[in-house]
């Protein structure tokens, strides 16, 4: 396959990746780096759980899952989710780093990669990059399941989704996010039921806009 | 004039369009002052159209903070489109460090309240992602009554946005705590889903709320009984496995509750090991869900089969193809090697293949799995595999690699020789990755077994011959080669074919060290020392010796200067002495300060002290190796206590030590250093000793020499 720029692998349409995946599951592997720690997830959190003035027995104060990312495989970013608290300045430090890492994993090596104080879980589909940070004592192997979940909701409501539909349809991509996750956890396990809220949604959008 | 604003796909195609970056960024500015303009102007119609843009500009990376306001305004309007899009704003560019986002509150109590269905969802959804304290305070009751709202859709979102204000605010715990029981009992997968991460979250953070919420582990039990067998539905399953999503979140309650608890725990036996058997394993969703039930039963008070059937699954993770799984399953295995220690036994062959792993981060973990699960039974088989693995393995892994084979030698070594063999290996192959105090440690070992000298001299000799690079390998055949180099030179060693080495070889060789570049000092002091003592092993005459020996008195390392210098005053003047000096060391013994037997180097010592030639330097050498002894990271000492490493226990020793005889005579040979800290303060009595307390300690009791004090 002649990968000549990127414009190619953004037409690359998602659902035969995805076809394959179902039946295999297992594409990039991610390497756990043992980093620095002590990165700030930590102290925002204890930050919050200081501020709101309890002691707490053990406690989990940020949300399960922390952000997602998705990014193109030249490092562009194609959509961020912030569940924590973080300046612009943070964000923007987190994503780089981040890419750069996960962009220098070998494609066999496994999804799972220890980064900071944080798991990170990432799958390639095509030309993209869907990256989430969990909390160490979360399941790994269940967010794989919500990343290729969310893969799926994306390529149904697009239609054979590649990368240009989420690059020109950004604020859809997240507002199927929204539907499927909500503060970090998953909110609905039915494929049908968050589709058909997107479209209720699409609806209630007065026609005549198209922005 | 009025100009048509871009609409947003047209924008991104002219972005994408640009050719350089410098390009992209000229759009980007002329299309944000038009932005801007249109903010200023306060056009209602293309409000969301505007901030659309600018949210996709902000995602590139450029500044954004002027649309904060309009978000607002998007919010405050009735048009559903504008609010979908002004709250997608506030998520993306509010967030609790400015103050603006509270001016939304009003807004999404509003929303929430009077809101439709899809309005209510969308400011929930904001609030969960950015409320902060404040905001979640105000807003509670507004979410309290969405939990009782028929519809489901806004349920399920009103649960996890509670659980979100329950992190923010926890004493929020005590107004979301009460619905939860008849949440309990819906059947919308969503909502029990919520419910079920709401339970989670408050029983993380109250004790009394696990307390509280022990009782309803019975039907958390029958919910998920009643999801694994009879719950298949193509709506929630993934490749067969009901709604994994939800059974995973119902495991992770269960272990919540089971924790340090017989009574739950026991109710929930059998449906663990329910689920264990009879999940589908053959996709990602079922090795899930797998995983969960594993880590659930490690951590609750089960019964011992059903924690062995758990390592049993963990081991058969371990033969997956899948790679994740394998990860998944060594982390975990981890984890329990030191509680089941013996279940996780049985799966070290396996454990041990995947030390082959091509994944670097599998054969990490794989590695610290290993050193674990040696022990004495297991040792050569073991050592055998981990000293191949040290041989291929990445750098990274080498330091790690290198101090566990060491560490799990020294516990469980057979033999001496083994050892000694072992240690010598792990020098060879990954000598710069080991810790400081393996030297020490295997001069040590080698001085204790007397039965080994002439092996172990032959086998450095050989080593060093080969190879003068690593350096902690060279320090240790140095040292060897000092004390032992007549059984060198008698070349009847049993163990090994028998050598002829020649005098000049090993005078050759040892010049050979301390001439490379290679070398660092504390090596060619090593080499130095070897040198001198050889001078009383060998039979020749020493005027080789002794041209080396006069050559560094010139080096402008100060330590070799220094050495050198007294070595030479050693065989001018003391000539009579230095056999005696440069005997053989004794036996050192870890435990704890020994009186030695030479007294000899008593009666030497005071008339060594009127010759001392030392300048004030190497006091200051002395302080600074005295220094390095609290430290404890250089092997040089070699007098009671001996390698201890930790230094403080040495002086500790130091100070219980009568402040009488006998000398510890064996300062005197092992290491140049304190060798020549002995000799200079060797007066009648005490020993150097006292030197060591008069520079860093005051006690009492002991009179300072002045001396002792110029050495």
């Amino acid at each position: 396959m002649a990968w000549i720029s990127h414009e190619w692998f953004s037409i690359i349409p998602l659902d035969i990746v995805l076809i394959i995946l179902s039946e295999g599951h297992s594409t990039t592997a991610s390497l756990p780096q043992h980093g620095d720690r002590g990165f700030p997830f930590a102290a925002a959190a204890a930050a919050a759980a200081a501020a709101a003035g309890q002691a707490l027995p053990r406690p989990r104060p940020a949300a399960a899952m922390q952000f997602m990312l998705l990014f193109s495989r030249q490092g562009k970013l194609r959509l961020q989710k912030w569940y924590v608290p973080l300046s612009d300045k943070e964000k923007k430090k987190i994503t780089r780093e981040l890419v750069q890492t996960v962009l220098a994993r070998k494609p066999k090596m496994c999804s799972f990669l220890e980064w900071r104080d944080l798991k990170i879980v990432y799958k390639r589909y095509a030309s993209l990059y869907f990256c989430c940070a969990i909390e160490d004592q979360d399941n790994e192997l269940i967010t794989l399941e919500i990343i290729h979940r969310y893969v799926e909701l994306l390529d149904k409501y697009f239609g054979s989704v590649c990368e240009l539909d989420i690059i020109f349809n950004f604020e859809k991509a997240y507002f199927i996010l929204d539907e499927f996750l909500l503060g970090g956890e998953v909110q609905e396990t039915s494929k049908k039921n968050v589709l058909k809220a997107i479209e209720q949604a699409d609806l209630l959008q007065e026609s005549f806009f198209s922005s | 004039m009025v100009v048509p604003s871009l609409k947003l796909q047209d924008l991104i195609e002219e972005i994408r369009g640009a050719k350089t970056q410098a390009q992209e960024r000229e759009v980007i500015q002329k299309e944000c002052a038009h932005i801007r303009a249109s903010f200023r102007d306060g056009d209602p119609v293309h409000r969301h159209r505007q901030l659309a843009k600018l949210l996709y500009v902000h995602m590139l990376g450029y500044p954004a903070h002027f649309g904060q306001m309009e978000c607002l305004k998007l919010i405050a309007s009735s048009r559903f489109t504008d609010k979908r899009v002004g709250y997608l704003g506030a998520m993306l560019l509010l967030d609790e460090r400015h103050d603006a986002h509270l001016l939304i509150t009003n807004s999404i109590k509003n929303d929430l309240s009077q809101g439709i269905q899809p309005v209510q969802g969308l400011a929930l959804c904001t609030l969960s992602t950015m409320g902060s304290a404040e905001m979640c305070r105000d807003l509670a009751p507004e979410v309290e009554k969405l939990l009782l709202q028929p519809s489901p859709y806004v349920r399920k979102k009103a649960i996890l946005t509670a659980v979100h204000m329950i992190r923010k605010v926890p004493e929020l715990s005590s107004v979301f705590l009460p619905p939860c029981a008849q949440l309990l009992h819906e059947r919308h997968h969503g909502i029990l889903l919520g419910t079920i991460t709401l339970i989670t979250e408050l029983c993380e953070r109250s004790p009394a709320a696990l307390r509280h919420f022990r009782k309803v582990v019975p039907q958390l039990v029958h919910i998920l009984r009643t999801l694994v067998t009879m719950g298949y539905s193509t709506e929630h399953s993934i490749s067969g496995v009901s709604d994994p999503f939800l059974q995973v979140q119902i495991l992770r309650l269960l272990r919540i509750l089971g924790r340090n608890h017989e009574e739950s725990s026991e109710t929930m036996n059998d449906l663990l090991a329910q689920v264990a058997t009879n999940t589908d394993t053959s996709r990602n969703a079922g090795n899930a869900v797998l995983f969960e039930t594993v880590l659930t039963i490690m951590d609750i008070r089960s019964a011992a089969g059903l924690r062995v059937l758990a390592v049993n699954i963990l081991g058969r993770f371990l033969l997956n193809s899948d790679r994740n799984i394998r990860y998944v399953a060594l982390t975990s295995l981890l984890r329990l090697v030191q509680s089941d220690h013996s279940a996780v036994q049985r799966h070290r062959p396996t454990v041990v293949e995947c030390l082959r792993e091509t994944d670097a981060s599998l054969s990490r973990r794989a590695l610290e799995l290993s050193l674990a699960l040696v022990n004495s039974s297991n040792v050569r088989a073991m050592m055998q595999e981990l000293q191949a693995f040290l041989e291929s393995c990445p750098p990274d892994l080498r330091a790690d690699c290198a101090s566990g084979i060491l560490l799990a030698a020294e516990r469980f070594a057979p033999t001496k020789r083994w050892h000694i063999d072992t240690i010598l290996h792990v020098l060879t192959t990954a000598g710069t990755h080991v810790r400081d105090d393996a030297v020490a440690n295997l001069t040590q070992l080698i001085g204790g077994a007397q039965e080994l000298h002439a092996y172990s001299v032959r086998r450095l000799y050989n080593a060093l011959a080969e190879d003068i690079s690593q350096q902690p390998l060279v320090q240790v055949a140095a040292w060897c080669i000092g004390e032992y180099g007549d059984l060198l030179l008698a070349g009847n060693c049993e163990e090994i074919e028998p050598l002829q080495v020649d005098e000049e070889e090993v005078l050759a060789l040892l010049e050979k060290v301390l001439q490379s570049h290679m070398s660092l000092p504390a090596t060619r002091g090593y080499a130095l020392t070897a040198l001198m003592k050889l001078s009383t092993r060998l039979c020749g005459d020493n005027n080789r010796i002794r041209q080396v020996v006069s050559i560094y008195g010139s080096c402008l390392d100060v330590e070799l200067q220094q050495r050198a210098v007294e070595y030479d005053t050693l065989f001018r003047k003391y000539d009579h002495m230095r056999a005696a000096i440069l005997e053989k060391m004794p036996l050192v013994e870890r435990d704890g300060p020994q009186a030695d037997e030479e007294a000899k180097e008593s009666k030497e010592a005071a008339q060594l002290s009127e010759a001392a030639p030392v300048p004030t330097e190497p006091q200051a050498s002395q302080l600074l190796d005295l220094l390095d002894l609290l430290d404890g990271a250089s092997g040089d000492v070699q007098h009671p206590p001996p390698l201890d490493p930790s230094p403080g226990g040495a002086l500790i020793h130091l100070l219980d030590l009568p402040c009488v005889p006998p000398p510890p005579a064996s300062c005197s040979v092992t290491q140049a250093g304190v060798q020549w800290r002995d000799l200079g303060s060797l007066q009648p009595l005490p020993p150097g000793f006292k030197l060591f307390l008069c520079l860093s300690l005051p006690s009492p009791g002991l009179s300072s020499h002045p001396r002792s004090q110029s050495v």
